[in-house]
């Protein structure tokens, strides 16, 4: 015999079901409930709140990670270089930039001190594949600061593929470092710069270099 | 003036570099020898005295206190900002401005307290680099001025006039004025301290990092935080001449912004623009 199926539930699971399918959930909403959720989870975490760095790197890997395009933001800060680039290199050129890139961010993070972040609407058409997501942070005697997050449509969802904080774009940031570092020292070079960066942070955030 | 003079010589120096220098392969950087030279006197310079001098404030005063002086000094900046506003025909930002100060200085106990941006008058960032570009004129060569940091050849002009508006370098006591510049500077590097923690951990090449960063920075203030798109920006994509998929070329026109100045200063190459945030406050 079937068990059966609360009505009230199979109502609710009628509606959800359609309303996932046709509607993702729209870039800017994305943005805000994840800050919102990861700045939440900060200010009570008592490890992070000590300092453990460990903590907040994995708070990013499984919170804000999955929502990045990597790969997109290693070729768009290689530019031209990318194309000389082996995909063996390209692989490991990803890989290094991520875990700067996931550093720098947890850094960032475990720097938060209760600022009032706002969101501004978003200026986007529903057919739109690409879109920036403006928010703003106060701080005293200062004029707040912006955080652009640059995002294509992708089939796995909305991707950031730039954050610009101030109007600094990240990615422009690394550039032109990337571009010399390559003209001097070629794409290896590279590497090995990126993962030498990458090495002298490893102790500071608990991962063992045995 | 003191400061202003070794600021002038620099300029000219840095004038006469870059007449001649073209070892630099980055077209917005040519004097990168002496910014180099000079960027690490800057770091050793602060790690030796303003970081922990820094480090020292922030342990001893608590935050709603330093919260206090950097709304002080603030305030006090809100007057030279309106008149750049004025002069960059930002009538409404500028009484804005205006308005910040009298609100700020009376029911906010001598700017202490920042009552003007609850109550809906957000704070500008204006300076006369900002006004110059404003006016058309391209930021010139990056450089790096020494204590004062990041710069370029027009907004380290602009930071001439910006000192003689500066109300604390018209302060005529001698003591006065210098305990007031360092309490100012230490405050300044105090709320710095997390940004800088985080170029360090991001940085390949802190040089470059701080340059690239300053550079958007300035560029991006000059145009109120919409500046037009770079030409350059799409080139990012290798493929971008031909097999780029439409969801990536699709970005570049839905950024333009009805908000951007409609007269855009001309620059000199794609390359040199305006620029960063990361030294700005040690500025002003």
């Amino acid at each position: 015999m079937k068990t059966p199926v609360s009505p009230l539930l199979a109502l609710a699971i009628a509606a959800f079901v359609p309303g996932v399918v046709s509607q993702e959930v729209s870039p800017d909403a994305l943005v805000k409930n994840i800050t919102q959720e990861v700045l939440t989870i900060i200010k009570h975490d008592k490890d992070i709140q000590a300092g453990q760095a460990k903590k907040v790197v994995e708070l990013v890997q499984t919170r804000i990670l999955p929502h990045f395009n990597f790969t997109r933001m290693t070729q768009s800060a290689m530019a031209r270089n990318w194309r000389i680039a082996t995909p063996e290199q390209q692989q490991a050129l990803t890989r290094e930039f991520k875990t700067l890139l996931v550093r720098t961010y947890s850094t960032a993070l475990s720097n938060y001190r209760d600022q009032a972040i706002e969101y501004r609407p978003l200026r986007a058409t529903a057919n739109d594949t690409d879109v920036t997501v403006k928010s703003e942070v106060r701080q005293a005697g200062a004029q707040s600061v912006t955080i652009d997050y640059e995002m294509e449509k992708t089939a796995a969802g909305w991707k950031v593929y730039d954050v610009k904080v101030g109007g600094v774009s990240l990615i422009t940031t690394y550039r032109e470092t990337f571009a010399s570092e390559v003209r001097e020292r070629g794409v290896d070079g590279l590497i090995k710069a990126l993962a030498a960066k990458n090495r002298q942070g490893d102790a500071r955030f608990g991962v063992s270099n045995t | 003036m003191d400061v202003a003079r070794k600021i002038v010589a620099i300029l000219l120096l840095a004038g006469t570099l870059a007449g001649c220098a073209t070892t630099s392969s980055n077209p917005a950087d040519p004097l990168q020898p002496f910014n180099r030279a000079m960027f690490s006197f800057n770091d050793a310079l602060d790690k030796a005295v303003l970081k922990p001098a820094a480090e020292g404030y922030r342990a001893v005063l608590p935050g709603v206190a330093r919260t206090g002086v950097s709304n002080f000094f603030a305030n006090l900046e809100d007057v030279w900002i309106a008149a750049n506003n004025l002069m960059q025909g930002k009538v409404t930002d500028a009484i804005g401005d205006a308005a910040r100060f009298v609100f700020n200085s009376t029911f906010g106990l001598f700017g202490l307290i920042d009552i003007a941006s609850d109550i809906g008058l957000p704070k500008h960032n204006e300076d006369f680099g900002q006004t110059l570009g404003r006016w058309g004129i391209g930021s010139g060569p990056y450089l790096v001025l020494p204590i004062l940091g990041p710069s370029t050849l027009r907004d380290g002009a602009g930071l001439l006039l910006d000192m003689q508006a500066d109300w604390v370098t018209q302060n005529s006591d001698v003591a006065t004025r210098n305990t007031t510049y360092a309490i100012r500077a230490v405050n300044s590097r105090a709320n710095l301290l997390e940004t800088t923690s985080v170029v360090e951990e991001a940085a390949l090449d802190k040089y470059s990092f701080v340059r690239d960063a300053w550079l958007q920075r300035r560029r991006n203030l000059v145009y109120d935080g919409n500046p037009p798109r770079e030409e350059r920006s799409r080139t990012d994509f290798p493929d971008s001449d031909s097999a780029a998929p439409a969801s990536l070329k699709a970005g570049s026109g839905n950024n333009a912004d009805p908000g951007a100045p409609a007269e855009q200063p001309p620059q000199r190459t794609g390359e040199i623009a305006d620029t960063s945030a990361i030294h700005r406050t040690s500025i002003q």
